[in-house]
C-alpha cells in the first residue's frame, strides 16, 4: 500500500444519511473474485440508469466531480454489509478519504486496510463541508486535522495503530504473523 | 484466611469473560488487542480475495479446523438439471462457486458446498452443525455474523483482508467495543414474533444507534425465546449498527446444541457446560448504556422505508415527513417514501405486494417455515412467492413435517436453500418497482433487484401478505383457527 501522509482535493459532497454498501456497489457486483476494477460499479444503481446510461442529475456524473478525492457523505456513511467491495470500488473510482459525522463499524475497518481514509467530524465542521461541495480541503493525517474551505481546521479522531499503518504504507497481517510466539503460547495455555 | 476479607472480582457482563477468554495481547493506546479467534466460517463470496493473499504470501491456514466453509450467495435455488450441471445466474457465479471448493481443497477447509446435504446459509449451517457454541469467538466475511450470538458466543462480521487474517493468523486486532444492554420485559402476544421484536428494537435505537457497542439482549421476553428466535434476534442486530449481539446461554441452548455434530460429547460435554454456566453476565455488571423495551405492547411490525430503522406497527400509517421538525430526518423520509411509492400518513395495511419472500439467515429456520406454512395451510396465495428453507437440513426437517407440500398446495414456490432473493444475486429477484413483502433483514433501496422495494416482515406476516396479495394482519387469520 502507497503511504499516505496529505490527502489534498476538492470534494465531492453526497448529503445522503445512511448510505449503505449496497448502494455504494449493488450485490450483484460481487460475483467476481477479484479486487481490481469495481470503481465502474461504484453507486451503480445512483449513477447509471436502467440502460446503463449515467444520470446527468447524480453528483458523481457531473464534471466538477473529475478527480475528486474527498467525498463528503451524510450521517452514518457505510451501514450494512461488510463486504470490502465497498471500499475497493471508492478507491478504484480514485476516492482517498470519506468525511461523516459517523461511519459504519465494518466499513471503517474495511477502509483503513485499502488506503481509504475515515474522517469523522463534528456536526458543526460537516455542515460547512457539506454546504461547499467542490471545495478544495486539505487532510493532514499525521496531525489527525482536516483544513475546511472557510479556512478554520477540525481535527478528527483515528486509532493510533490504524494511522500508523496509513502513513507507513503497512498492513495489518504483517503485523499479526510477527505475533506467531504469543498465538502459540496462548494455543498451549488452552490445552 | 488470615487477613481480611478477600475482594471478590468485579462482576462482568458476558461480553467481559468472551472478550477476556481470547486476548492473546492485551490493546495498548498504540496497538489493538490481539484477539483470537475459535470459529471462522467461510463462504465463496467474501473470501476469494483472501485466499489468494494466502496464495500471493505463500502462507498456508493456520488453523483448518477451526474453519468451516458453505456457499450459499451465488447459488441456485432451482434443483440440478437433468443432466447434472446446476442453473447458475450466470458463469461469474459459477466461477465463483468453483473458486471456493478450490480453495477448499487446496488449503484443507471443511467445505460443505453445492450438492452436499449439509450446504446452507452460512448463519443457518454454522449452529446446526453445533460448529457455534457458547463463550466462542465466531467470525465470517458477513455483517450478519452476528446471528451466532444466539449461543451465547462473541459473533462479528469482519472484511476480505480480516479474513485473510484470521485464515493466517486465526487472530484479530481489535479494539474492545462498548456494550449496550437490550433489555426486554413482557412477553410477546400471539403473532408476535423476535422478527417483530428486533424490527421494534431497531426503530427505537435507529439504524446506526448500536455502531461502536455490543449488544447483549436479557430480560424474561428473551429467556422465553427459542434458539431458532434468539438467532432472528441477533441475527439483526448489525441493521441497528452493532457489530455483535449477545444472548447468554441457558438450557434452552444447551438442549438445541446436544448431539448436534460439532458439539462435544460425553465427558467433554459435561465439561464444557460446566464452563457455559459461568458465562452469563454477574449480577451489578455494568453496561456502557442500557435501553429497556415493553414485549407485551407490540405488534406485528413491517417496513415502509429503505432502512430497517423505518418500520411501523402493522396497522399503523406510514408517517409524515411534514412531522418532522429536523430538516436532515426529514430529507431521509422524504426520499425514502420517494423510492418506495409510499404516500406520508396511508395505512401500511392493504398496500398492494407483487411478491413474498419467506427465508434468509434471519428467517429461514424450521420454526420460521412453520410460522410461514401455519398461514399458508389450506389458502392460496395471490403473489408470486418464494419459500427457502436456510439449509439442506432445514430442507429435509420441514419436508418430513409435510410443509413442502402445504406450500405447493398455496402456489408457492418451494425451492433449494440458499440467500436467494434476501441479496437478490443469484437470480432470485424483483423487477424495478415491485414491491416484495420478506422475512430478511434489509429493505435498502434495489436490496432484491434494482428499482425493488423491500417491505420487512416476520414469517407470519409475509404468509398473510402472500395469500392476501397485500400487506395484512397476521393475527386476523390466526384467529380463523
Amino acid at each position: 500500500m502507497e503511504p499516505i501522509r496529505i490527502i489534498e482535493s476538492r470534494t465531492v459532497v453526497l448529503p445522503r444519511e445512511n448510505v449503505d454498501t449496497d448502494q455504494i456497489i449493488p450485490a450483484r457486483f460481487l460475483k467476481t473474485t477479484e479486487k481490481q476494477g469495481l470503481g465502474k460499479a461504484l453507486f451503480s444503481d445512483w449513477r447509471y440508469d436502467g440502460e446503463g446510461r449515467p444520470r446527468p442529475d447524480f453528483v458523481l456524473n457531473r464534471p466538477e466531480a473529475e478527480g475528486c478525492a474527498v467525498l463528503v457523505a451524510g450521517d452514518n456513511f457505510g451501514c450494512g454489509s461488510s463486504r470490502e467491495h465497498a471500499p475497493w470500488a471508492l478507491v478504484d473510482h480514485g476516492f482517498r478519504a470519506v468525511v461523516s459525522t459517523r461511519i459504519a463499524d465494518i466499513f471503517r475497518n474495511n477502509s483503513l486496510k485499502n488506503g481509504l481514509v475515515p474522517v469523522v467530524l463534528e456536526a458543526a465542521a460537516y455542515a460547512k463541508l457539506a454546504a461547499a461541495p467542490g471545495e478544495k480541503v486539505r487532510i493532514d493525517l499525521g496531525a489527525q486535522t482536516i483544513a475546511l474551505p472557510d479556512g478554520s481546521t477540525a481535527s478528527f479522531p483515528i486509532d493510533a495503530f490504524a494511522k500508523y499503518c496509513l502513513m507507513n504504507g503497512v498492513d495489518e497481517l504483517g503485523f499479526l504473523l510477527s505475533q506467531e510466539e504469543h498465538i502459540a503460547a496462548f494455543e498451549r495455555s488452552r490445552g | 484466611m488470615s487477613g481480611g476479607v478477600r475482594e471478590s472480582p468485579a462482576p462482568r457482563t458476558i461480553f467481559e469473560k468472551v472478550w477476556a477468554a481470547h486476548v492473546v495481547r492485551p490493546e495498548t493506546a498504540d496497538t489493538p488487542a490481539v484477539l483470537y479467534v475459535d470459529l471462522h466460517l467461510v463462504h465463496e463470496v467474501t473470501s476469494p480475495q483472501a485466499f489468494a493473499e494466502l496464495r500471493g504470501r505463500g502462507l498456508r491456514v493456520r488453523r483448518p479446523e477451526r474453519t468451516l466453509a458453505t456457499m450459499d450467495h451465488s447459488t441456485p435455488t432451482l434443483p440440478r438439471r437433468p443432466d447434472g450441471t446446476w442453473p447458475f445466474v450466470d458463469a461469474q457465479a459459477e466461477a465463483q462457486v468453483r473458486q471456493m471448493e478450490r480453495n477448499a481443497a487446496d488449503f484443507g477447509v471443511e467445505l460443505h458446498g453445492l450438492g452436499d446435504d449439509a450446504q446452507g446459509v452460512v448463519h443457518v449451517f454454522g449452529p446446526e452443525r453445533g460448529a457455534t457454541q457458547p463463550g466462542m469467538t465466531v467470525v465470517c466475511g458477513d455483517s450478519h455474523t452476528a446471528t451466532h450470538g444466539a449461543f451465547g458466543a462473541l459473533a462479528f462480521g469482519i472484511g476480505t483482508s480480516e479474513v485473510g487474517h484470521v485464515l493466517a493468523t486465526q487472530c484479530l486486532l481489535q479494539r474492545r467495543p462498548r456494550t449496550l444492554a437490550v433489555r426486554v420485559d413482557g412477553r410477546l402476544a400471539p403473532g408476535v414474533s423476535a422478527k417483530d421484536l428486533i424490527l421494534a428494537i431497531i426503530a427505537r435505537i435507529g439504524v446506526g444507534g448500536g455502531t461502536g457497542h455490543v449488544v447483549e439482549y436479557l430480560g424474561p421476553a428473551v429467556r422465553a425465546l427459542s434458539m431458532e428466535a434468539r438467532m432472528t434476534l441477533c441475527n439483526m442486530s448489525i441493521e441497528g449498527g452493532a457489530r455483535a449481539g449477545m444472548v447468554a446461554p441457558d438450557d434452552t441452548t444447551f438442549q438445541w446444541l446436544a448431539g448436534r455434530p460439532r458439539a462435544p460429547k460425553g465427558a467433554a460435554w459435561d465439561a464444557a457446560l460446566d464452563r457455559w454456566r459461568s458465562l452469563p453476565t454477574d449480577e451489578g455488571a455494568r453496561y456502557d448504556r442500557e435501553v429497556s423495551i415493553d414485549a407485551s405492547a407490540l405488534a406485528p411490525m413491517v417496513t415502509f422505508g429503505t432502512n430497517p430503522s423505518q418500520g411501523i406497527p402493522v396497522d399503523a400509517r406510514v408517517p409524515d415527513p411534514a412531522a418532522e421538525r429536523d430538516p436532515q430526518a426529514r430529507a431521509t423520509l422524504e426520499a425514502a417514501l420517494r423510492y418506495m411509492g409510499l404516500a406520508p400518513g396511508q395505512p401500511i395495511l392493504g398496500q398492494r405486494v407483487d411478491a413474498v419472500f419467506v427465508g434468509s439467515c434471519t428467517n429461514g429456520r424450521l420454526e420460521d417455515l412453520r410460522a410461514a406454512a401455519s398461514v399458508l395451510r389450506g389458502r392460496k396465495v395471490k403473489v408470486r412467492t418464494l419459500v427457502v428453507p436456510g439449509s439442506q437440513a432445514v430442507k429435509r426437517a420441514a419436508e418430513a413435517e409435510g410443509l413442502d407440500r402445504v406450500v405447493m398446495e398455496s402456489g408457492a414456490e418451494w425451492r433449494e436453500p440458499g440467500c436467494s432473493m434476501c441479496i437478490a444475486m443469484n437470480g432470485d429477484d424483483l423487477r424495478p418497482g415491485q414491491y416484495c413483502v420478506s422475512t430478511s433483514n434489509r429493505n435498502f433501496e434495489g436490496r432484491q433487484g434494482p428499482g425493488g422495494r423491500t417491505l420487512l416482515a416476520s414469517p407470519l406476516t409475509a404468509a398473510a401478505a402472500a395469500v392476501a396479495g397485500a400487506v395484512a394482519d397476521p393475527r386476523a387469520l390466526l384467529g380463523d383457527r
